[in-house]
């Protein structure tokens, strides 16, 4: 691999394995690297900072939640990291070097999560860290990343009002994942009211924030009730007996984690039929890996929009969800953070392959306009504040857990986490 | 027993001694600035089990609620630094520029009346010792005047937790929600995120923490201890010779509340945020267990049960990730199980008398009276 002549080999081999179909080859990056994958280049060369670089290695970090509430949805971005990181590993790594991981556990505790971050930067060097999940979590880990100078892959939806050099955010920001939507069920299914609700923090008020700024200046609508409830809450009846009493067309819910399964069962057993759509429901906040605790035949007949559903048929996506199945068992689900995160490792390597380097400062300066186009949600592109462009899907969900897409932005969203008119 | 009325006892006159040794001297020669560090976010925890030692240990006033002036204290450090760092310039990006972000998220356009005055460092170093001594004096004196002790303290403690945790999270908009208060950067213009400045503050923090131990000795052997060991074990005697037992025990609880509220604030300090995790009862109920770990009786054990736990915290998660919450749950039944008195207990039980007949055997010390357990222990 050190010579010119068997550094070429990678290429052709990629060649003879995407003919073969592995699951490695899921995807390719797109920005073909005009430094790099060609030969080896010299540690000292792509390394400059004293990171955990070697000439055959380069480490990096995955600090998730392994244990505590927030395992269960933060499994899946692991799972999605380590996915990411095989194949590129089996494609001849990144810049001749195989990827190690060092993984951390933030316990689902956000000083936890601080101190792992630190330990990951500091003792063990890594080239760049996927991970978090939360909110709580990434605002946690922030000043760590920017102290030390670190690179973060970080894979959920979220509120934004955030923009570091050091982040770069793989899911959407909201006015990505609320607007279309919003525009979507007013057109399509001519919706003329909206009742908001959501679990007490700052993602879903951010969101609903936007949401009716959207609803009331931009389309002109009315939102005739806007409520939250604490995290873990249970007990839905009141806000649901008030939504029977001003018939919205539209509820606009963001409830998370726990919350979700009492929520959708208490409007099921309310007599509030989703299928019939009166009103029509729309959430942000449910992937299909939160409708396996809620249980399909309870939220038929919702509407979701996000980037990605595991139903999307594309070839990228085929492969990927394949692949994933493959690696961890045939009746797993693949929500939209799971997507993301698996873009995490891929738009890193691209980025140290542009820059031919694993120097951070480098990579915070190549990473805007990366490209893939083998992503699993289609074509997406890093913007100049760090978010992705990208799609937004509504989906449809059916009994069996699937989201069915009804309709897909013909645009790619503009990432915009500060965004005029919405504050 | 007589050697209990002594002031200081010569033994833990040198285990003070070598207590201070090992944090002043030998943690920072063999740890890097990172792990130094981290050695002085748990002996933040020691203010806590220290206080607890006194309350729980010497009073036998079990709380699992400590979390809740750790956190005061924290918070009120974190109010203040969070304004330093919320300078007009600093937060021109937002729709009302000059107050905390979380504050611009949540739609509020002034700083809340409660938050002006830490806009001084001298209050909030009051508040950080006070505002926890008072709610401390207010549950107390509710609690102890209706002689509510015992289990029902200890639930009681852990409902206001509980409710103190919702109550932060609520109000978001004025306490940063469950993101906490974060990305605190200065303190009076020191920037407290350099590894330096880490260093200094975990000496502030040492001396500090060795100040809190000895003022401990100091009222465990004045008359005011033996009074607490005394309720703990014979309440009703105490108060039938005239004590004002409800006087005293509010007294201990204030005292150990002021003491976790000094940690909290050098703990954020030291880790540059503060969050209501640290609020609730399951922060409150680690912070027993690192007592006893230590020894429930022992102020001197519950520095090094505090290092224990936490390090092996540390080690396990980075060790095994996945098997880590496993191996702590085995550490602690074991504890539990094999040494109910905690490191302290295996020390006085079998490592002094070893000590001693050794010592004997040369024959440089004269026969010390065969001192039990117990009696080491108070």
């Amino acid at each position: 691999m050190k010579t010119d002549k068997n550094g070429a080999a990678p290429r052709s081999m990629l060649r003879r394995k995407l003919m073969i179909g592995a699951a490695a080859m899921a995807l390719s990056v797109a920005v073909l690297p005009r430094v790099g994958l060609a030969q080896t280049p010299p540690t000292s060369e792509v390394n400059t900072t004293g990171l955990a670089v070697t000439d055959d290695t380069v480490t990096v970090g995955i600090l998730h939640s392994i244990t505590g509430t927030m395992a269960i949805s933060e499994t899946g971005s692991v799972q999605a990291e380590k996915l990411a990181i095989k194949q590129i590993n089996d494609m001849g790594g990144v810049l001749g070097r195989k990827i190690e991981v060092v993984q951390e556990d933030g316990s689902s505790d956000w000083p936890t999560f601080a101190e792992k971050a630190k330990k990951l930067l500091v003792e063990d060097k890594v080239a760049a860290v996927f991970g978090c999940w939360t909110s709580a979590s990434r605002k946690a880990v922030l000043p760590v990343f920017e102290q030390y100078n670190g690179m973060l892959y970080y894979p959920t939806f979220y509120e934004g009002l955030e923009e570091s050099p050091n982040v770069i955010y793989t899911g959407q920001e909201a006015t990505q994942q609320i607007i279309a939507g919003l525009d979507w069920v007013a057109k399509e299914k001519g919706a003329k009211s909206f009742y908001l609700l959501g679990s007490d923090y700052i993602w879903p008020r951010t969101s609903n924030k936007i949401a009716r700024k959207h609803i009331e200046d931009k389309l002109g609508l009315k939102v005739v009730g806007e409520e939250y409830y604490p995290l873990g809450h249970t007990q839905f009846n009141s806000v649901i007996n008030k939504i029977k009493l001003r018939k919205p067309d539209v509820i606009y819910a963001i409830v998370v984690g726990g919350s979700n399964v009492a929520f959708y069962k208490q409007l099921k057993a309310a007599g509030i039929d989703m299928t019939k759509e009166k009103p029509l429901l729309m959430t942000i906040s449910v992937t299909e890996d939160e409708i396996r605790g809620i249980g399909g035949e309870n939220i038929e007949g919702a509407y979701a929009t996000m980037k990605y559903f595991q139903s999307l048929e594309n070839e990228n996506n085929a492969e990927f969800v394949k692949a994933f199945k493959d690696m961890w068992g045939q009746d797993i689900v693949i929500g939209d953070v799971t997507q993301a995160a698996y873009l995490g490792p891929w738009l890193w390597k691209a980025a140290v392959e542009k820059a031919g380097s694993f120097d951070i400062d480098k990579i915070k300066e190549a990473s805007p306009g990366i490209e893939l186009t083998t992503a699993p949600e289609g074509y997406v592109k890093i913007h100049e504040n760090h978010h992705l462009w990208s799609k937004t899907r509504v989906g449809h969900a059916k009994a069996d857990g699937q989201y069915e897409v009804v309709h897909e932005t013909t645009e790619l969203m503009e990432p915009d986490p500060f965004p005029e008119g919405y504050q | 027993m007589t050697s209990m009325l002594n002031p200081l006892k010569k033994t833990e006159l040198v285990g003070f001694l070598v207590v201070a040794a090992v944090i002043l001297l030998i943690l920072p020669a063999i740890t890097d600035a990172f792990r130094l560090n981290m050695v002085g976010k748990y002996l933040t925890y020691a203010f806590v089990a220290v206080g607890l030692v006194l309350c729980w240990g010497s009073a036998g006033i079990l709380s699992l609620g400590q979390g809740i002036f750790f956190g005061l204290g924290g918070y009120c450090m974190a109010m203040f630094l969070k304004l330093e760092s919320s300078t007009p310039e600093a937060t021109s990006i937002q729709s009302t520029p000059g107050i905390p972000d979380f504050m611009d998220w949540n739609q509020i356009t002034e700083l809340p009346w409660f938050w002006e005055p830490f806009h001084s460092l001298t209050f909030t170093m009051l508040a950080v010792i006070l505002v926890p001594a008072i709610l401390a004096f207010v549950i107390g004196f509710a609690m102890f005047t209706r002689r509510v002790g015992g289990v029902y303290f200890a639930i009681i403690t852990q409902a206001i937790a509980a409710i103190l945790t919702i109550l932060i999270i609520g109000q978001q908009g004025y306490t940063g929600g469950v993101n906490g208060i974060t990305d605190l950067r200065s303190l009076l213009g020191w920037d407290i995120r350099t590894d330096s400045a880490k260093t200094i503050l975990y000496f502030v923090n040492a001396v500090l923490l060795l100040a809190v131990i000895a003022l401990s000795l100091l009222v465990r052997h004045s008359k005011l201890g033996r009074i607490l060991v005394a309720l703990r074990d014979k309440e009703d005697r105490v108060r039938f010779s005239g004590y004002d037992v409800a006087a005293f025990k509010i007294f201990v609880f204030c005292f150990a509340a002021a003491i976790s509220g000094i940690g909290g604030a050098m703990f954020t300090l030291q880790v540059g945020f503060m969050s209501p995790t640290f609020v609730g009862i399951v922060p409150s109920i680690e912070m027993v267990i690192f007592c006893a770990v230590g020894g429930r009786y022992s102020l001197i054990g519950a520095v090094y049960g505090t290092l224990l736990v936490n390090w092996g915290k540390t080690t396990f998660s980075e060790s095994f990730p996945e098997l880590w919450l496993f191996a702590m749950g085995a550490l602690f039944i074991a504890v539990v199980m094999a040494f109910p008195n905690g490191l302290a207990g295996i020390w006085n039980s079998h490592v002094q008398p070893l000590v001693k007949r050794l010592s004997k055997r040369t024959g440089e010390r004269q026969a010390a009276p065969a001192e039990t357990p117990a009696a080491i222990a108070e």
